[in-house]
């Protein structure tokens, strides 16, 4: 049994933001105090988490004390790890933005409440090592995400949540029914002893193959993976800003850090080449598309939906070079990488979904051809749109430049150097989408009288944005130790 | 075993009936319906696992994943048909 | 999913014949969809592994402060999965609350359904109390007392009561987040103490599930006919004029 205190921040990640949402729920007039005070104790606990793995590594908690067959186990290793502090950095900025945001008394008492549930689905989520908490966990996600999608009111919103609301039940059901088998043929919930026991038993290769589609298809149509992406882009570009940036930078990564999960841990003796091709193929085609669609966008919110589509993609190509890579550094360097642009994605997204709500607030609009005038008056928010932009190209020295960069060597050294075509397909799009961004906001318009500020508004976008271009690129070294890797420090 | 095959099975043939109604019926509240009923397929063989012959008590495991299982089908279908309510109310409203 | 790219129909004859090609290859799809799942199922089974969990769970009931093996599970061996399903229900009622007020009640019931409704509704509540108790040791407990409490107001609220007999919307906000709360501080009390977190001693386990299945019986209960109420507690009259249609 280890000591309670040192496996705290574990069940404090889960537990403090969810009592804050029935705070925020039960005192509705004290919602945004409530909500501030749980996202900064929550951080803390996320980064109290961080430095308990960086010094004693993977944590194991099973609750109840029971056998660990008999319970449900939280977890959190380094990829976990990864993933809960960027989460929960990306959701204190969101609630900062968010205290401004919301003006109507109504829309304030229906926000908190279902953020700092979705808070707690998300860090559950990342921590926890039992198959069916995590159904839960989907399904908790899944309605606060879609509830949150909603908060705008409008009809094009209420549309594009309920249908996200739906595909995401049929995902959820869908891996559900995959759980069952596993269930059925081995006996067990729980990560690790599934792990092992796929491992041992050989001959139930068709039912483990098996449950691995069903799971993995069902959480594919969450990730919105092409061609299953077709609810993301109406139900994040309607969203209310802070709800945008978090469903497109935290709710989404979640459900590829589960099939992450899935195909490292539990199903790593029954994935094979194949199935890795047609996920990375299909991350490709997530890539073209979904830069193409980014290019071709009328507003500035669908460009950074459809962006999403396509840095999704990108994490997908990993999936056949980990395959390919023997056990080693280079694979080592690989997983860092994969981590390393989940992570980036998620900061310059989220900074990038913020400024263009600022930009959305003040123009009226997000139309993309008319915001000459209005971006020039935002000096601070066009400035983090450029660098969360130049994050999402992958331009030097953004986190994601070192992991499209690991990627290519990885791609030319296993001889599949297909897939670098794609990425510098990519790159191309990228770099053409929020270069179209800037060049209006740029424009030639006369220099306004006044510059509107907010920092409240502001600060957050910004340094979201910052972090992910020259925090997690310049110093992207303790990500490797997190992750307990060998690998050379890029 | 036999019994647990057709129980678990006819499980099985109402998750794929579900999917298919999801699939092809253009009406929300079919969707939600299709939904509920391909749950209900995964339910049947959860419950058919837990069946251990008529001597054995059966598997308190699956019987309270289904019974979680349910109440979080339950919410989601509340929060869909009220979604959708409010759709049709903005459609008459327009 | 009809993608509204596809939706360009130059001719509705073909169209309609795609669409008739198109269903007929998802229903060949999902039948073989179904037969290769039901033979790997048949496999699973072979495997006979299920059951070796089940030995345990039924062993160790006696530890658990409950007598049914299901309320075992739910309240002890997997009382986070039920904690976290009692959030799941809260989300849901935020997000109805959330899309606005409630839309206007049905009208009065007749003196017939009004004298019924009088002796219905003490009964579902006595014997969702009974259906609490009764989870100890037989099937029953707090989902299934909620859902009868749930019931009793989707009825108060068919015979006239638009706000199906919840109490004003300060008092229903707190008994909806009684379920988790009671539960998560349950939890954090006893990793306070050094047990860790929803870890119960044997000594105080029934009592503390009885409690935490109490709390979650009211919240489930209030859950359940908010739901079915549609919207936001509002202060105005049952005569509130909104033209919706109401949710069926």
């Amino acid at each position: 049994m280890p000591e309670p205190a040192m496996t705290a921040p574990l069940v404090l990640c889960i537990v403090l933001p969810l009592l804050g949402a029935l705070f925020a729920t039960a005192l509705p007039g004290r919602a945004v105090a409530v909500g501030i005070v749980t996202a900064l104790v929550t951080a803390a606990a996320a980064v109290a988490l961080t430095l308990a793995v960086w010094e004693q590594g993977t944590l194991h908690l099973v609750l109840g004390g029971w056998e660990p067959a008999l319970a449900i186990a939280l977890r959190a290793d380094g990829i976990a790890t990864a993933l809960v502090l960027m989460a929960n950095l990306v959701a204190l900025g969101i609630s900062v933005y968010a205290s401004g945001y919301f003006q109507d008394a109504i829309r304030i008492r229906s926000f908190w409440p279902l953020w700092l549930l979705l808070w707690a689905a998300l860090n559950g989520l990342f921590l926890a090592g039992d198959l069916f908490n995590l159904y839960v966990m989907l399904e908790l996600l899944g309605i606060s995400a879609a509830a949150l999608g909603a908060l705008t009111g409008n009809r094009e919103a209420i549309a594009a949540n309920l249908r996200y609301l739906l595909v995401g039940l049929l995902g959820s059901i869908t891996y559900l029914l995959g759980v069952a088998f596993l269930y059925t043929a081995h006996g067990s919930l729980d990560i690790g002893i599934l792990a092992a026991a796929i491992a041992a038993n050989e001959q139930l290769f068709a039912v483990d193959a098996a449950a691995m589609t069903l799971m993995i298809s069902g959480l594919a149509l969450k990730a919105a993976l092409f061609p299953l992406h077709f609810w993301l882009p109406p139900a994040h570009a309607n969203a209310p800003a802070p709800v945008s940036a978090a469903l497109s930078a935290l709710v989404v990564k979640a459900a590829f850090y589960l099939i992450l999960r899935l195909w490292l841990d539990v199903f790593a003796p029954v994935t094979g080449m194949a199935a890795a091709m047609l996920l990375a193929l299909l991350g490709s085609a997530a890539v073209l598309w979904g830069s193409w669609r980014a290019l071709r966008a009328a507003r500035l919110k669908l460009l950074a939906a459809y962006s999403t589509v396509a840095q999704i993609g990108y994490l997908f190509l990993f999936l056949p070079l980990l395959v390919a890579t023997p056990e080693g550094p280079a694979r080592d360097n690989l997983l860092a990488a994969l981590l390393l642009m989940a992570v980036t994605h998620g900061f310059a997204k989220a900074g990038f979904f913020l400024a263009a709500g600022l930009v959305q607030t003040n123009a009226g609009h997000d139309r993309i051809d008319e915001l000459g005038g209005t971006a020039q008056r935002l000096p601070a928010t066009t400035f983090a749109i450029a660098l969360a932009g130049s994050a999402l190209i992958g331009l030097p020295p953004s986190g994601s430049f070192i992991g499209k960069w690991l990627l290519m060597q990885q791609a030319i050294a296993t001889g599949q150097w297909w897939w670098v075509v794609v990425i510098l397909a990519g790159t191309a799009l990228a770099a053409a989408y929020v270069f179209r961004v800037l060049s209006r906001a740029f424009g030639l318009e006369p220099t306004p009288l006044r510059f509107i500020t907010d920092p409240r508004a502001e600060v957050p976008a910004l340094v979201l944005a910052l972090v992910s271009v020259a925090v997690l690129g310049l110093a992207s070294g303790p990500l490797w130790t997190l992750l307990g890797l060998s690998g050379a420090d890029a | 075993m036999t019994a647990q095959l057709l129980y678990g099975g006819a499980g099985l043939m109402l998750f794929v009936l579900g999917i298919w109604s999801f699939l092809v019926h253009e009406p929300l509240l079919r969707k939600v319906i299709a939904l509920n009923i391909t749950g209900a397929g995964v339910f049947h063989v959860l419950i058919a696992v837990a069946y251990r012959g008529d001597a054995a008590p059966p598997d308190p495991v699956p019987h309270a994943l289904v019974l979680t299982g349910i109440v979080v089908a339950v919410s989601a279908t509340a929060l869909a048909l009220i979604l959708g309510a409010r759709l049709q109310d903005s459609d008459d409203d327009a | 999913m009809t993608d509204p790219t596809f939706a360009t129909r130059p001719d509705p004859a073909r169209a309609a014949e795609r669409d008739r090609d198109l269903k007929l290859l998802l229903a060949v799809l999902l039948a073989l969809l179904g037969v290769t799942m039901t033979a790997i199922y048949a496999l699973a089974l072979n495997a006979g592994a299920a059951p070796r969990l089940a030995d345990l769970a039924l062993a160790r009931v006696p530890q658990t402060g409950v007598d049914n093996p299901v309320t075992a599970v739910l309240l002890n061996y997997r009382a986070y999965d039920t904690l976290m399903e009692l959030a799941v229900l809260l989300a849901a009622l935020l997000g109805i609350w959330s899309l606005g007020p409630a839309p206007a009640g049905f009208q009065r019931s007749g003196p017939v359904l009004a004298g019924m409704v009088s002796w219905v509704v003490p009964l579902l509540i006595v014997a969702g109390g009974y259906m609490l108790w009764v989870g100890g040791y037989a099937p029953g407990g707090a989902f299934q007392a909620g859902a009868l409490l749930g019931a009793a107001g989707v009825i108060v609220r068919l015979a006239g009561d638009p706000q199906a007999g919840l109490p004003g919307e300060a008092a229903q906000r707190w008994l909806l987040v009684l379920g988790v709360l009671v539960f998560t501080l349950v939890g954090l009390g006893l990793m306070l103490f050094g047990a860790g977190f929803l870890t119960y001693p044997p000594k105080l386990a029934k009592w503390l599930i009885l409690l935490i299945e109490s709390a979650a019986t009211l919240a489930i209960g209030v859950a359940l006919a908010a739901a079915y109420v549609g919207g936001r507690p509002t202060a105005t009259s049952p005569l509130d004029p909104r033209p919706s249609a109401q949710p069926k």
